[in-house]
């Protein structure tokens, strides 16, 4: 409702030029539809979002998936981390044993045709398929990035939106609560947290991580809400008697929502590093549990013979974090109303022309 | 004023004490010191956990052992700090005496590079906003908040480290490189300098010729492996500096400047000589110390004699420009020390290390020497940290001047008829240093304790492996001392970036409302 007034008021203000055309596109649309739209033109944010999709269900149907004993589906890759097959000698280059096997180069051009072959990306030292373990510590990374993500952006927001909206003591007390979390550096409290209980499971340090990842976001939520607090639609609301509650989740919590999102976004990407670093140092994701982080720190000695046991596990990170930092670009971008699409040529030409036509039918 | 830093301090020390508490006690609670002791069979096992545990006052209950612990930290007061001992049974206070020196110097270079760098991409990168350039530079800065450090140090390691040192062997440098380095500067600095279709050909053609001559130069003349720059060269690099500095700090317009910079590059040939002597007769910092107070307090005089009004940014721009060609002096002895240096045993022309803060075969009593060695074991962490903080910089500082060019002062000052080299440098690049000073305070005091990983990877002791010492050995006056030197300057360099904030901006006043 709010934005179609201010969109109508932008439109009364900004009836020439360029923004002209900028706000034509966005005539009669509802907020979440010009989000996607722009979204949607960021080419770069669209790809990663369909890579990180590909990653997720490309990792997670992989292996097999047990639940509680119960639920078991079975992974379309043919080895798990846990079978050992016989490593593999003989073709190899440089007498190493165990390479990858994978080929993307056609026969045609002098490769081996494209295909997976029987170890992809080859074999560790006793023979365990590289490709499943990288699967395997692909969705250990994947699912403490969620759980960081999703705690933390969870604690963050309430934590902000309570201490914008109520202000004064419940501000100072909150804002101090937060000051305190970011004293104690985040590798700091994840390694003591990680070093002591990584062993209880990737889950459980995920969980823990998350509830010291969400100070960022609380001051910006707040910041968010200090300043939407004393718009009039809130006033409008409370003079309608609507409970504090109600205020907060269903009137300021909507307008805030992209700056939450955005900086989600960017925890995720956060959150990724700082498992594979902390798993990376020894207190993260502990063996027999596999991790992107502890791979790398297993494996980074034999980079000389061996180098595709440390190419891939870090292909994996970085592929992931980078397309969630473009995805996070892609919806600053579509968020931020001040934001306008670069007007290109031809569009600005069109419509000075149009400009020029209206003024002579005057 | 005052009283609003009173209170934060006292805030701020209330926030420390409660969570060096917690950490306190969750280091404590989460392992036994002494549990290995137990195991061993040492025969005076016994007494030798009698006496740990003496020393440690193991017997004292954890949340008690803190309050002993904070007893010791508030001797700072009376100037009499007790960090208290760690297992090994040196003192903590020590081992920080020892280590923050290492950690410091491993950040700092890293840091001031990343500033540098980042702001100077940033804002061009603003300045050609949609273009080629601001688009490819955003997926290197993406790509460089993506990566992990250690990844990155294993692979400078290899193909960085490694493959130079292979190649000094041998050092001619083959044609696809030299074709290579001229097309990536020649792309580099033709998008950089950007404008019309002439001036993009002209940059990308001199450019290409430039870099493919002076690498050419280098490998045929066997530079890499004697190098150096030698009075000439400097000269001219000097006229550069001094062309580039007066551009950028107050326009090729104002003689005076251009004059004064100019007459400090001519004395960089005259003092040439001269420093080498210096150099060679007397090594060490404090003669380098004191000849560039010397420097700066000629640079003063020869700015103020050249100017008659308007004399401050004259004599600064003098200053940087004498700062940067004496540096070149500097760079000249670390060059000519190169060839000493690869022929030491120690070395033997393998000069960039992978691991370490020092050769420790490295014997020489040269100042020179083991000023060398020390910046070559500092060559690969700084290159890895340089890259992983600079995208920071290149986003924020782009996204920063993109506001401010688009104030109306930015408008308005345009319409005054001012050039836009005032526009850009006056108006819109001091407005663009407002919040990132301090950001860049913060991340400094930030990247003292973040240091952890780039320390383990590349073998330095300094904070980080202190840290993580006590963190294995559940040495808890150790790790304490660590977290409370890092919580500290975490928690001043956040009081200092918000009174630095309201002295830069007038509109944001302290002591007000927060």
């Amino acid at each position: 409702m709010i934005f179609k007034k201010k969109a109508a008021q932008n439109a009364e203000v900004n009836s020439s030029g360029e923004n002209a055309i900028a706000n034509k596109e966005i005539e009669g649309l509802s907020q979440g539809q010009i989000v996607r739209r722009r979204f949607f033109r960021h080419r770069a944010a669209v790809f990663s979002l369909g890579v990180i999709l590909f990653i997720v269900v490309f990792v997670f149907t992989a292996l097999d998936f047990r639940f509680l004993g119960i639920w078991h589906v079975k992974g379309w890759w043919k080895w798990s981390p846990e079978d050992i097959p016989d490593l593999r000698y003989g073709d190899c280059p440089n007498d190493t044993v165990g390479c990858p096997t994978i080929s993307l180069l056609p026969k045609a051009l002098g490769g081996n045709g494209i295909g997976l072959g029987d170890h992809p990306f080859g074999q560790d030292d006793i023979g365990r398929d590289f490709f499943s373990l990288v699967m395997k510590g692909t969705q250990r990374s994947l699912s403490v990035m969620v759980v960081i993500g999703f705690l933390g952006g969870t604690i963050g927001t309430i934590v902000g939106s309570i201490s914008g909206y109520y202000r004064g003591k419940v501000d100072a007390v909150l804002m101090r609560f937060t000051d305190f979390i970011i004293t104690i550096p985040a590798i700091i409290i994840g390694s003591v947290v990680g070093y002591h209980f990584g062993n209880l499971g990737a889950i459980f340090l995920a969980f823990y991580l998350g509830l010291f990842a969400w100070t960022g976001l609380s001051r910006l939520v707040r910041g968010e809400f200090l300043t939407l607090r004393e718009r009039e639609f809130v006033d409008a609301a409370r003079v309608a008697g609507a409970s504090n509650r109600r205020i907060i989740f269903k009137h300021i919590l909507p307008n805030a929502v992209g700056v939450i999102i955005v900086s989600v976004t960017l925890l995720l990407s956060g959150a990724i590093l700082l498992e594979t670093a902390l798993s990376y140092i020894g207190f993260g994701v502990v063996e027999p549990d596999v991790s992107l982080g502890l791979l790398i720190n297993k494996y980074q000695d034999s980079f000389t013979t061996r180098p595709w046991l440390f190419w891939y596990p870090g292909l994996f990170i970085i592929s992931i974090a980078l397309s969630i930092n473009f995805i996070g670009d892609g919806l600053r971008d579509a968020f931020d109303p001040r934001q306008r699409r670069r007007i290109s040529k031809k569009e600005r030409q069109e419509s000075a022309s149009a400009r020029k036509l209206a003024q002579a039918h005057d | 004023m005052l009283a609003f830093i009173m209170r934060r301090l006292g805030i701020l020390s209330v926030i420390l004490f409660g969570s060096s508490f917690i950490l306190y006690n969750m280091a404590a609670i989460s392992g036994d010191p002494l549990a290995d002791l137990k195991l061993s069979t040492d025969p005076n096992r016994d007494f030798l956990v009698a006496s740990l545990t003496r020393e440690l006052q193991l017997d004292v209950p954890p949340p008690a052992r803190y309050f002993l612990w904070i007893k010791g930290i508030f001797g700072i007061f009376i100037g009499k700090p007790d960090f208290g001992m760690s297992r090994d049974g040196s003192t903590v206070a020590h081992s920080l005496a020892l280590a923050i020196p290492v950690t410091i110097r491993l950040v700092l270079a890293a840091t001031i590079f990343a500033i540098v760098l980042g702001i100077a991409i940033g804002i061009v990168t603003a300045l050609r906003q949609y273009s080629r350039f601001d688009y490819s530079m955003t997926f290197v800065s993406f790509l460089m908040f993506s990566l992990p450090i250690f990844w990155v140090a294993v692979l400078l390691k290899e193909y960085l480290a490694i493959s130079f040192n292979n190649f000094l062997r041998e050092p001619k440098v083959p044609l696809g490189w030299i074709i290579g380095i001229s097309l990536f500067s020649a792309i580099f600095w033709a998008s950089v300098i950007g404008g019309s279709r002439k001036a993009f050909w002209t940059a990308f053609f001199s450019a290409a010729l430039i870099a493919g001559s002076i690498v050419t130069l280098f490998s045929v003349s066997g530079w890499f492996l004697n190098p150096g720059l030698g009075p000439i060269v400097i000269t001219a690099m000097s006229v550069g500096i001094a062309y580039g500095v007066t551009q950028l700090s107050v326009g090729l317009i104002n003689k005076a400047a251009l004059k004064a910079s100019l007459t400090m590059a001519g004395l960089s040939l005259v003092f040439y000589y001269p420093a080498q002597w210096v150099f060679d007769k007397h090594p060490g910092s404090l003669p380098v110390f004191l000849m560039a107070c010397v420097t700066i307090t000629i640079a003063v005089f020869v700015g103020l004699s050249y100017s008659k009004i308007d004399r401050a940014p004259i004599v600064r721009t003098t200053i940087i420009t004498a700062v940067l060609s004496a540096g070149l002096v500097v760079v000249d002895k670390f060059m000519q020390t190169w060839k000493p240096y690869m022929e030491t045993d120690a070395i033997n022309y393998r000069p960039v290390p992978t691991i370490g803060q020092r050769s420790d075969l490295l014997d020489t009593p040269d100042y020179w020497l083991k000023s060398l060695d020390i910046v070559t074991h500092l060559f690969l962490p700084t290159v890895a940290l340089t890259l992983i903080s600079f995208a920071g910089y290149i986003r924020y500082s782009r996204g920063t001047l993109l506001e401010v060019l688009n104030q109306d002062y930015i408008r308005t000052a345009r319409a005054k008829g001012l050039t836009e080299r005032t526009v850009i440098m006056r108006h819109a690049f001091r407005n663009t240093m407002i919040p990132l000073t301090t950001i860049m305070v913060v991340d400094f005091a930030g990247v003292i304790g973040g240091a952890l990983i780039t320390e383990s990877v590349f073998g330095w002791s300094g904070m980080g492996t202190l840290f993580r010492q006590g963190l294995l050995g559940y040495d808890l006056n150790l790790l304490m001392g660590v977290f409370f030197i890092t919580a500290t300057l975490s928690v001043l360099a956040n009081l200092v970036a918000d009174l630095l904030y309201s002295a830069l901006d007038p509109r944001i006043r302290v002591g007000g409302g927060a």
